[in-house]
């Protein structure tokens, strides 16, 4: 074991894996977060615990994690490149190791444009391959990217992110293995939409053999209206939501449209859960944190095995 | 070249407000040729200065100088300095704090913002291309650089934030890495990016000097 963390164990003993995603509060709301990991807890093998997502101060993501724990949850401790250098990165690394967190997710980060502080200095000393590498280093190595030794390395299991839909679509599966030989052990991809395009780019992997060197779970992103589904077309970067999906959901009664939002994302779940080369899903049920019980049970993953 | 903007005339007037003799310096490099502090825009600047103080109250000179980033031309200033109380300076951020290093006894203020290093698009156009990092991986990014041209100066892009050949940030941005995975493809050499480019040397986070090589012992004999 690399970390002994429970989405390790989880994969290790060949589980499909399911994961869930908790945004912190803005502000010190420390009720309204327990209330989100609880919808949560026995129904997900871990909870990204995002940092600073869309470049907007919240709560801080190892303090949320520390919360996500003691409510039961195993989280996964998301870190940006965008708002630390490489001294505050290692340091929370250790911190957060310190308190048990064995999860960690290692991002670039939305650019600080998008968010509420757009005119602070993005850091971005190192990139989000770099610092994998860095956190692999600091496990495997036991020193400290300048080379020093660590007095009780941390043992983390190393996430990274994926967007198999973002141009240029042919170097996508090769910054894929670059992610894999910097030293990730978990890929949780953008939102999924387009199937096709993801079933290729699992082919891809299959033939270039990084899915038995890294465990991939895509993204799933149950649709809850026609206009959640209109705005991420075509506002948010890198997403790739097809025409079939808006008009399907366009096609039923207006009070449905959120249920069918979830019959679309566990129709997903099942053709993954067939999938060669898929170790399971990671949902992002964004702000609708109560649906994950229902959206677990109607997918078929509970009850969550014991590891 | 450096590229500059003139600063907002309010902002200009406040700072040379209360002094009664201003000389403003011009710079013929490259704050010139990217229209922002030549004699052209000397001439400009003094004409709305004189029309928002008044001839009469306030005297305004003008000096173009070759390079105010060279001691050997800002010498042509020492027998002129004395009849002003200040200095607007229409250099860019070297010019203006080397000629304030000349004379410091005379405020000194900039009438410009220095933007940045880069080239000319056309007339009045310009691009940034350089941000100084110190470690040139142009080499290996098919010359297009990354730390400039990419919001996030990643080493390693594109991120998943790019889209359809553009930036996350602006649909009028081009993706760097977009760019770089272009033009690398189209010479066949996209092994270049296959490995992992390591974390960078910032060595633009302290200030610099660079002395080249035959010319330590001169260095040395002037002291510094």
């Amino acid at each position: 074991m690399k970390s002994g963390s429970r989405l390790e164990k989880i994969l290790k003993a060949g589980h499909f894996a399911f994961t869930g995603e908790v945004g912190p509060p803005r502000g010190a709301n420390v009720e309204a977060l327990k209330e989100k990991v609880a919808h949560l807890k026995g129904c997900v093998d871990m909870a990204n615990i995002t940092d600073n997502q869309t470049a907007m101060v919240r709560m801080s993501s190892w303090a949320a994690s520390l919360i996500c724990m003691q409510g039961g949850v195993e989280p996964n401790f998301q870190m940006v490149c965008r708002d630390r250098n490489r001294l505050a990165m290692q340091a929370d690394i250790l911190g957060v190791y310190a308190h048990g967190i064995h999860n960690m997710l290692c991002l670039s980060g939305d650019h600080q444009q998008f968010g509420d502080h757009p005119q602070s200095k993005g850091v971005f000393d190192l990139d989000s391959m770099q610092l994998i590498g860095m956190v692999k280093k600091m496990r495997d190595e036991g020193k400290f990217l300048g080379g020093a030794d660590i007095d009780v390395p941390p043992k983390l299991f190393i996430g990274a992110a994926a967007n198999p839909f973002a141009e240029p679509f042919e170097w996508r599966v090769h910054r894929l293995a670059k992610k894999v030989a910097a030293g990730a052990d978990f890929i949780q991809t953008q939102c999924v939409f387009n199937m096709e395009r993801i079933r290729e780019w699992i082919r891809q992997a299959n033939d270039m053999g990084l899915t038995e060197k890294v465990a991939i779970l895509p993204g799933i992103t149950p649709m809850k209206s026609v206009g959640m589904a209109k705005y991420m077309k075509n506002k948010v970067p890198g997403m790739d939501v097809p025409d079939e999906i808006i008009k399907r959901l366009q096609g039923v009664d207006k009070k449905n449209v959120a249920d069918e939002g979830i019959k679309i994302a566990c129709e997903q779940i099942e053709e993954f859960k067939e999938m060669k080369g898929i170790a399971g899903v990671h949902l992002m049920a964004i702000e609708w944190e109560h649906m994950v019980p229902e959206i677990a049970e109607r997918a078929g993953v509970l009850p969550r095995p014991e590891v | 070249m450096i590229v500059a903007e003139r600063k907002p005339f309010d902002e200009i007037k406040n700072m040379v407000s209360g002094y009664k003799r201003v000389l403003t310096v011009g710079c013929g490099t490259c704050v010139a040729v990217c229209l922002a502090g030549g004699s052209k825009e000397v001439e400009t600047l003094n004409a709305e200065l004189n029309l928002a103080f008044g001839r009469d109250k306030v005297e305004f000179g003008a000096e173009t100088l070759e390079r105010q980033c060279d001691m050997e031309f800002l010498a042509e200033l020492d027998s002129k300095v004395g009849e002003y109380d200040a200095l607007l300076s229409m250099a860019c951020g070297a010019g203006i704090q080397f000629l304030a290093e000349r004379f410091p006894s005379i405020p000194v203020f900039p009438a410009v913002n220095t933007s940045f290093i880069g080239v000319n698009l056309d007339v009045g156009w310009y691009e940034e291309k350089c941000r100084a990092c110190g470690s040139c991986v142009l080499a290996m990014t098919g010359g297009i650089c990354p730390v400039t041209m990419c919001a996030k100066s990643l080493f390693n892009g594109p991120c998943g934030g790019t889209n359809q050949g553009n930036c996350e940030i602006s649909n009028d941005q081009p993706c760097a890495w977009y760019k770089i995975h272009e033009r690398l493809a189209a010479q066949g050499r996209l092994d270049q990016i296959i490995e992992i480019s390591p974390p960078n040397d910032w060595s633009n986070q302290k200030p610099r000097t660079v002395i080249q090589p035959g010319y330590e012992d001169r260095v040395k004999a002037l002291g510094r």
